[in-house]
């Protein structure tokens, strides 16, 4: 049983956790690919900013003194995805919308990410430098620990405070974002135009509000999977570049365009990374009698190749089943 | 139209001149080198976009293939390497996964139609865990009595000219690999694709230390021209001289190859083979029609541009004498050959040419001068009272980045052609 907990926390937990970061960033690619059909590379950029935007308002918090019960990070959190919003929002006005007017290929728009992209990394290092920060410089990051009453067991199932708020945050967010994409007007217009744009647009869908909606939906989602990052390892430049490729993994292996798809395709990478780096050996520990010749070692892929093991699921899939595991929209 | 071209070529000429002046010589043949090399991969990437419009972000693993085949070439050999069970069992490893090979190749044998065709995909899967398997049973050992007994394979300790033509062998084969397997998808999917498989590339070049030492780096790989240090023991006493003559030497011989490779890079698309590939760029469904193999063309066209970048990137490891594969970063290495070839003009070798040295030393420059920048609005806001900008040197490498973004972003608003455009030749009746 004891084995069995140490899985629980290696893989279940973290991966769960890694999941829902994984799962809230691909939300918003597809989301974006769905409406606008481009593969927007600023996300992991977008997350980066809202992360320390959420780190400057913590930084505002405690210095009018507030104290909160949970971590300052996730109290912040509604305003800097407010601001993160109004930020995705002026991106598409200033960089976008012009070259969408001007009615360009969406490989074009594709590009022109990349160029947001490198001035979202400029301008974050610029201001913010290169160092890594912690959210938990001036409280502290509780760590729960769940004894479990059957005899034998000394182990006890770990689970830090924001991996419970990361977890719960998403299936809370998945929840609304469910209601809002079959009840709402303007989600329903969000799932007409992601079906068929120009029959949405003859239907009468406004289909201006619609992208803003998009971009309103995927900049605070963003703020939202960057800081919830942030506060489960730490703060640093480079934090979510390094994951925006896991994420496109999730959103592709969903089927781009595709909501739930991509939430079911977070939580499969961020599975499948923690499942492939586990040492599954160690499951076997348990049984006395093993056999000399039985390795210490049968984790699958060595740990530094973690991230790997999301291009080789994308790669994959993209080959065998390129419209994802639900039909996405295709370019 | 070639007068235009003259024009900007010669405001290039002077912008070179102008920074000799600035920077001192050595630093601007220096400068002149890597941006040289730039514009051979940045020729790689019009190869594949201009011309046939395959969406290629996977350049920095076609660069870090080339660091990495030129590092094994020409880097001295290692003995205590040689001498130990090393290579035998590198040859048992081979045989490994030359037998996981035919394996998988066999089952992909199965007809997809047939009576077995249920079980192809299962068999499938089933191969590769089982070549997998057999694979890390060699490698594993191998790797860690390599690691332990002689630090990491060494090199051949052939000359660096080799080094460069085998980093764009394979760099090609690499890309044969790669092509053969993601070419089927199209703009974004490629794009991801061609990033994720980057991205493996570099984790395996980071990660195999007994093949690359990793993180340790490996220096100092050889010049194909004399050293500095060469040179002064030649009688050259004064450094600086000895400095700028082994610089040129190495610039000498980059210009020459790029010369090379741009002669027959142009004679080929100004002939039927460039006509034909952009036939298959504009309209593939046409070409298709017409009889060209789109396939087996676009994967020609991949490797022969992951040639060009991987003898690119050759060339790049071999200046800096060192391979360090935690210096690749995607915006260093994959997203700056972007901006080149969108700003200097996708479809023209002249505007890849062009848009590779400019935007190279746009990228080198926009450091000094943010110093300048800051400097200046740090003695404003001094002088009003908010207090200086702190870290002015740190802040402004990051501006680099930040340029670079920049510059993309209105070349794609306000010249989406580029500087020197492509120009499509039409014969008058």
């Amino acid at each position: 049983m004891n084995e069995f907990i140490f899985f629980f926390n290696k893989v279940i937990i973290s991966g769960a956790t890694l999941g829902s970061v994984y799962a809230l960033g691909a939300v918003g690619v597809t989301l974006i690919f769905g409406i606008l059909r481009f593969a927007h590379f600023a996300h992991g950029d977008l997350m980066t900013m809202g992360a320390f935007i959420s780190f400057m308002l913590v930084g505002v918090f405690q210095s009018l003194g507030i104290q909160t019960p949970l971590p300052t990070g996730f109290v912040v959190l509604p305003f800097a995805m407010a601001i993160t919003a109004g930020i995705s929002l002026g991106i598409d006005k200033g960089f976008y919308e012009p070259l969408r007017a001007k009615g360009v290929k969406t490989v074009t728009l594709l590009i022109a990410s990349i160029g947001v992209t490198l001035m979202l990394q400029g301008l974050i290092r610029l201001f913010a430098g290169t160092a890594t920060r912690s959210f938990f410089e001036n409280e502290t990051k509780d760590l729960f620990r769940f004894k479990i009453p059957i005899e034998g067991i000394k182990r006890s199932i770990n689970i830090s405070e924001p991996q419970i708020l990361v977890i719960v945050t998403t299936v809370i967010t998945v929840l609304i974002l469910h209601f809002f994409l079959t009840r709402s007007r303007i989600g329903k217009g969000m799932r007409a135009m992601a079906d068929n744009p120009s029959l949405a647009q003859v239907s009468g869908i406004n289909t201006a509000s619609v992208v803003r909606a998009t971009w309103i939906i995927a900049g605070s989602l963003a703020a939202m999977a960057g800081t919830m990052l942030a506060l489960d390892v730490i703060l640093k430049p480079d934090l979510a570049f390094n994951i925006v490729l896991p994420i496109f993994a999730a959103a592709v292996v969903g089927g781009l365009g595709h909501s739930y798809g991509a939430i079911a395709g977070g939580f499969l990478i961020g599975f499948a990374e923690t499942m492939s780096v586990f040492n599954w050996s160690i499951m076997f520990r348990g049984f006395d009698n093993l056999p000399d010749w039985f390795p210490n070692d049968l984790s699958l892929v060595p740990t530094e190749y973690k991230l790997t093991v999301a291009f080789i699921i994308l790669v994959v899939v993209l080959l065998v089943r390129p419209q994802g595991i639900f039909k996405g929209a295709s370019s | 139209m070639i007068r235009r071209d003259a024009i900007l070529f010669a405001g290039l000429g002077v912008l070179i001149l102008a920074l000799a002046t600035w920077l001192k010589v050595p630093t601007t043949i220096q400068l002149l080198v890597t941006a040289s090399a730039y514009a051979l991969i940045a020729l790689g990437l019009n190869v594949q976009w201009g011309y046939a419009g395959l969406f290629n972000f996977g350049v920095m693993g076609f660069l870090m293939v080339g660091g990495a085949s030129t590092t094994f070439i020409s880097y001295p050999l290692n003995d205590a390497f040689w001498s130990s069970d090393g290579p035998f069992m590198l040859f048992k490893a081979l045989l490994a996964a030359i037998a996981g090979g035919a394996l998988i190749w066999g089952v992909t044998r199965i007809p997809k139609k047939g009576k077995y065709s249920k079980l192809r995909g299962f068999l499938l899967v089933i191969a590769w865990a089982v070549a997998y398997v057999v694979y890390r049973s060699q490698i594993d050992p191998a790797a860690r009595l390599i690691e332990a007994e002689a630090d990491f394979v060494g090199g051949l300790g052939l000359p660096a000219i080799f080094g460069w033509i085998f980093g764009g062998i394979m760099a090609g084969i690499v890309a044969y690999i790669i092509g053969k397997i993601c070419l089927g998808l199209r703009t974004d999917y490629l794009a991801i694709a061609t990033i994720g498989v980057s991205e493996i590339i570099r984790a395996l070049i980071k990660n195999m230390d007994w093949l690359t030492r990793g993180t340790l780096t490996v220096s100092p790989i050889p010049w194909p021209s004399p050293l500095p240090a060469d040179v002064t023991a030649s009688g050259i006493t004064n450094p600086d001289t000895a400095i700028l003559l082994a610089r040129s030497g190495f610039l000498a011989i980059t210009v020459l190859f790029i010369g090379v490779i741009f002669f027959f890079l142009q004679r080929a698309y100004e002939g039927p083979w460039g006509r034909m590939m952009r036939a298959i760029r504009d309209n593939h469904v046409a070409a298709g029609a017409i009889g060209k193999n789109v396939t087996k063309r676009e994967l020609e066209i991949f490797v022969l541009g992951a040639i060009l970048m991987g003898i690119g990137g050759a060339i790049l490891t071999s200046y800096v004498q060192i391979l360090d594969p935690s210096g690749y970063q995607p915006i260093n290495h994959t997203f700056i050959v972007w901006v080149m070839i969108i700003v200097g003009g996708a479809g023209n070798n002249y505007g890849a040419l062009f848009g590779g040295i400019f935007i190279y030393i746009v990228w080198t420059i926009s450091e000094p001068a943010s110093v300048i920048l800051f400097s200046f609005i740090s003695d404003m806001s001094d002088g009003v009272g908010i207090g200086a900008i702190p870290d002015i040197e740190s802040r402004a490498l990051q501006m680099r980045v930040f340029v670079l973004g920049m510059v993309i972003t209105f070349a794609l608003r306000f010249a989406p052609q580029g500087i020197i455009p492509e120009r499509v030749r039409t014969t008058e009746r």
